[in-house]
């Protein structure tokens, strides 16, 4: 083990720049220190957590190996209520419920993945398989009494003042810790996984497929690699949102709105990038939230998705590669464009 | 690293089109030979069939004692078999040295020796300056030159190139031609090309295959093949009586 730790510290940390260490501790410091600081921003801040992380998720299949897909709420939802269920039935808290939670998600994502790889099936249709299982499972569950149907599953909600990590039962502060340290541990994954020969293997495929395999890249594996860990970590903030809300609804899991939603962190972010999910999912929350304050203000109804609309437009007009390759290039954090 | 190529009597139609018919050859170990012949001859998706992008209908390709045919891309790859693509490919979006440190992935899991190859191959074919550039921001000759690159970088015993020398200057076509027998020199690695400049197929290859309409017309060394009247009237049209 000990030849091989300074290779994983090289992996995460190198190249890192002094700037970049310093806006990494201010950032980290100022995040665990927010719910003393400023309670009111828990709930917001969970909210973005959970997003970045979902994002980051999206990310691998999207940003690094190149798959498109627009029904990541299916892995969130399968995630959701394969622990939910195991909590309500076993009484079991979710620390365990989550291997199921994985192995179901991974289970579909693998599925989707062998069927679109397997017959060549590529960009939008690809897309479109994807929304088909999503829409697919909706209905499903839809109709699953075992999962409560079209009613909804509740778990529980017990009292918020004591805090039980081991069944993810307490206040927001705890879901904060719980989300920061999971976006934390998927940023690391993830930037260990692109400075190591996979990662350069899904940028090759994402570029070029045809120029990959010729270069000795079993390209059907390496996207099924992207697939069933992007299903896999997505299927796990399922299950942590689950036990924040505590009520899951098909209609609402499932819908083509929350793929979506959960898509447009990393694009405005930008795709591709190890960052661009997390501040594209705040600058998303944040903004939404601000449109929520001004349309409450002015009491005009349907105002926030018309703002919030034309916020996320201008992003992508003026910044088509998203705000964080923009950010890096101006702080001088990168010395090329390779999206880093 | 090297392996002889044989070609035996290959056939590839598309939807009834003869693309490739019953073509039979062989490069030795560590030779160079090159394939010619007018636009459309089958030269590209002969490549194809050798580098398993396409399956041959009929025939058998073999590297040394290995059937090829049959074999997906990656597999032919890892046999030994790098290959440049007549329009290029590189990966855009990534820097050149990523571009070739991803080939050299191939023989070692470990990046940072991935990389120590790349740049030393980068700086073989005269790119080690251009290492940090956006491959999307090279101009065509140094893209054809980071297909070459990039090919190499994954150790191959069959080097297969496909018009690397179109739209290089006469100069550069020295330089590539220098630096592909160098290459062939020092590591023996057996190379195949197609190739329209006429000015490289004669300084570097040993032994011509011509082929027309997907049928091989001729071979033969330079000099035999510049003579030959089949050859000939191909590429500029039959004598009238």
């Amino acid at each position: 083990m000990r030849d091989i730790a300074p290779s994983i510290r090289q992996r995460l940390f190198g190249e890192i720049p002094r700037r970049g260490w310093i806006g990494l501790a201010v950032l980290g410091i100022g995040l665990l220190l927010t719910p003393w600081i400023e309670p009111d921003f828990v709930p917001l801040m969970v909210l973005i957590f959970y997003f970045a992380y979902v994002g980051q998720a999206w990310n691998i299949m999207m940003g690094f190996a190149g798959q498109l897909s627009l029904g990541h709420s299916l892995y969130v939802g399968l995630g959701a209520y394969a622990a939910a269920i195991f909590y309500i039935k076993t009484g079991i808290g979710p620390w365990a419920g989550l291997f199921l939670a994985i192995a179901l998600a991974t289970a579909v994502g693998g599925l989707i993945g062998y069927l679109g790889f397997r017959f060549a099936i590529t960009g939008v249709y690809f897309a479109l398989l994807t929304i088909a299982f999503a829409e697919f499972c909706r209905i499903l569950f839809d109709h699953l009494q075992f999962f409560g149907g079209s009613g909804g599953l509740y778990l529980k909600v017990e009292n918020r003042q004591e805090n039980d990590l081991f069944n993810l039962r307490g206040s927001p502060t705890m879901f904060y810790y719980v989300m920061l340290s999971l976006v934390a541990l998927a940023l690391a994954l993830c930037r260990w996984l692109l400075s190591g020969r996979l990662g350069h293997y899904w940028l090759a495929i994402r570029e070029d497929p045809e120029a990959a395999q010729a270069i000795g890249i079993n390209v059907f594996r390496y996207k099924m690699y992207a697939v069933l860990l992007s299903s896999g970590m997505t299927a796990l903030g399922g299950v942590f949102i689950a036990f924040y809300y505590n009520n899951l609804y098909p209609e609402q899991t499932f819908s083509m709105g929350r793929s979506i939603e959960l898509l447009l962190g990393p694009i405005i972010g930008g795709i591709g990038t190890l960052f661009g999910p997390i501040l594209g999912s705040a600058l998303l929350v944040l903004v939404g939230e601000g449109m929520t304050d001004v349309t409450e203000a002015w009491q005009l109804p349907g105002l926030k998705q018309i703002l919030y609309g034309m916020a996320v437009l201008l992003i992508v007009l003026f910044l088509p590669g998203g705000v964080w390759p923009w950010i890096a290039r101006h702080l001088g954090l990168v010395k090329t464009g390779d999206g880093k | 690293m090297s392996a002889a190529l044989h070609i035996d009597d290959v056939s590839k139609s598309f939807r009834g089109l003869r693309a490739v018919q019953n073509v039979s050859f062989d490069v030795p170990q560590g030779a160079i030979h090159a394939v010619i012949g007018p636009n459309g001859a089958g030269k590209t998706t002969l490549f194809n069939l050798i580098a398993g992008a396409f399956k041959p209908d009929k025939g058998a390709i073999k590297l040394g004692e290995r059937r090829l045919d049959g074999l997906r891309p990656d597999q032919v790859c890892a046999a030994g078999v790098g290959r440049t693509f007549q329009i290029v490919k590189p990966f855009k979006t990534l820097t050149v040295e990523q571009n070739v440190t991803i080939g050299a992935l191939h023989r070692t899991r470990d990046v940072a020796e991935a990389r120590d190859q790349a740049r030393s191959i980068l700086e073989q074919l005269g790119l080690f300056e251009m290492r940090t550039m956006l491959a999307s921001n090279l101009t065509l000759p140094d893209r054809k030159r980071l297909e070459v690159a990039r090919a190499l970088a994954t150790e191959p015993s069959l080097l297969l190139l496909d018009e690397v020398m179109a739209g290089l200057r006469p100069t550069e076509t020295d330089h590539m031609v220098a630096f592909l027998r160098q290459l062939n020199a020092r590591t023996g690695v057996t190379i195949l090309l197609i190739e329209h400049v006429m000015r490289a197929v004669m300084a570097l290859s040993q032994h011509i295959v011509v082929l027309h309409h997907g049928e091989k017309i001729a071979e033969g060394g330079p000099t035999e093949i510049v003579r030959n009247k089949a050859v000939l009237d191909v590429y500029l049209g039959e004598a009238t009586p």
